[in-house]
């Protein structure tokens, strides 16, 4: 194998490129992160991260626990439906701490305007009033009640 | 044994790939949930929708998301009669404080909400260069902050424009179907504050979810089915007219 007689230099050549491998490798295995490619081509990681960011809405069934009364009051009006925090507010916060962290008041005269606001994009048969002509600002709980909306003095409570 | 340079030359490699498993462990998940167990899209139940910006406004609490850009947006469609093909869409702040008045006149009037469409085949995770935005196991499309370079390859192959690039962070950011709510078994923030029950999460790998009765019994489309996307935000009674 008169070949390989001179091959020598082919060694000390391919020493050279292995040597290249093993600094591409150990470069390469500090800058990749450590979950990459677990699940996918991207960083496994990364999902729980992402998943781990705090909520701020707290969800209606949170509330529920300590305001049953007004779910009472909601379930068989018209608002049954609208979540707690849908006109109140994230309130996760509230809910870590009820005592010192407060939600704020609401004025129901830009609350409910935000929904019941005349716009002829919305279905025909929402609700809706000119607010101005309806109310002239005054804040609606004036006559309605916001968790079961129907007039007071027409028997709401 | 005696091991030589060359075995040591050998060894090297296959120990720098060894020790890279090593390190990685298993990334953590949120107790009790299963990715394999889910496939999560969203219903826009279109005729509900009274464009009150509730979900905007939430999105925004709920994801610090930076004034002027949006996660979720709602648009309004005017299409006058005999001119399907061009609509005049208005979305004044993504409607984020409501409409003004609509215009009179002949035609039709109604609102859209907009998001990520959470596709399976998104065209945006492909052009990512570096790996930083992916579809998850349960079908979600994620961006992963740390790893992103902002180089906006994603903004542009999105064809709904949900994507958009953080002032502050620099970095590509859109809808996480509010993956940290999602997986603790909440809602997402725009489903929950949305009054009249128009967005409603699905989980479409649930056998129970209404979701499946619900794309049985009604017309329901995506938007762009064209680019065939696979997109998983479904829109029920979607207009001919909306892009």
């Amino acid at each position: 194998m008169n070949v390989f007689k001179d091959a020598g230099h082919l060694f000390r050549l391919a020493a050279v490129f292995v040597a290249g491998l093993v600094i591409f490798l150990v470069i390469r295995g500090f800058l990749v992160p450590k979950s990459f490619g677990q699940l996918g081509h991207y960083r496994a990681n990364a999902v729980a991260e992402i998943a781990a960011r705090p909520i701020k809405f707290a969800g209606h069934e949170s509330c529920e626990g300590c305001h049953a009364d007004v779910l009472d009051k909601k379930k068989n009006g018209k608002h049954a439906g609208v979540n707690c925090e849908a006109c109140h507010g994230p309130q996760a916060q509230h809910v870590d701490d009820p005592t010192s962290v407060k939600p704020a008041k609401l004025d129901t005269a830009v609350l409910c305007a935000r929904c019941h606001e005349a716009n002829a994009a919305k279905p025909r048969n929402f609700p809706q009033v000119d607010t101005e002509e309806h109310s002239t600002g005054l804040p609606c709980d004036t006559c309605h009640q916001p968790h079961s909306p129907v007039i007071v003095a027409e028997g709401g409570k | 044994m005696n091991i030589t340079r060359r075995h040591l030359l050998l060894l090297l490699p296959a120990a720098g790939v060894a020790w890279k498993y090593v390190l990685a462990g298993t990334p953590e998940a949120a107790p009790n949930y299963k990715l394999s167990e889910h496939w999560w899209g969203m219903l826009i139940d279109l005729p509900k929708c009274i464009g009150c910006g509730n979900c905007v406004r939430a999105c925004q609490a709920e994801n610090d998301v930076p004034d002027g850009y949006f996660r979720t947006w709602v648009e309004r469609y005017h299409v006058s009669d005999y001119d399907i093909e061009n609509p005049q869409v208005d979305s004044p702040d993504g409607g984020k404080k409501g409409f003004p008045p609509a215009k009179d006149g002949k035609g039709k009037n109604f609102f859209v909400p907009k998001l990520c469409n959470h596709c399976a085949e998104s065209p945006c995770t492909q052009v990512c260069p570096v790996g930083a935005t992916f579809v998850s196991q349960d079908g979600v499309v994620l961006v992963d902050p740390k790893y992103c370079l902002g180089c906006r390859y994603c903004v542009q192959a999105c064809p709904y424009g949900c994507r958009f690039i953080n002032p502050r962070t620099n970095t590509a950011e859109k809808c996480t179907l509010c993956y940290h709510r999602i997986t603790k078994g909440l809602t997402t923030a725009c489903c929950e504050n949305c009054p009249t029950g128009a967005r409603q999460l699905a989980d479409l790998r649930n056998p129970a979810d209404p979701i499946h009765e619900f794309l049985k019994t009604h017309s329901v489309h995506v938007l762009k089915p064209s680019m065939a996307t696979r997109a998983k935000v479904y829109y029920n009674e979607l207009d001919g007219s909306v892009r």
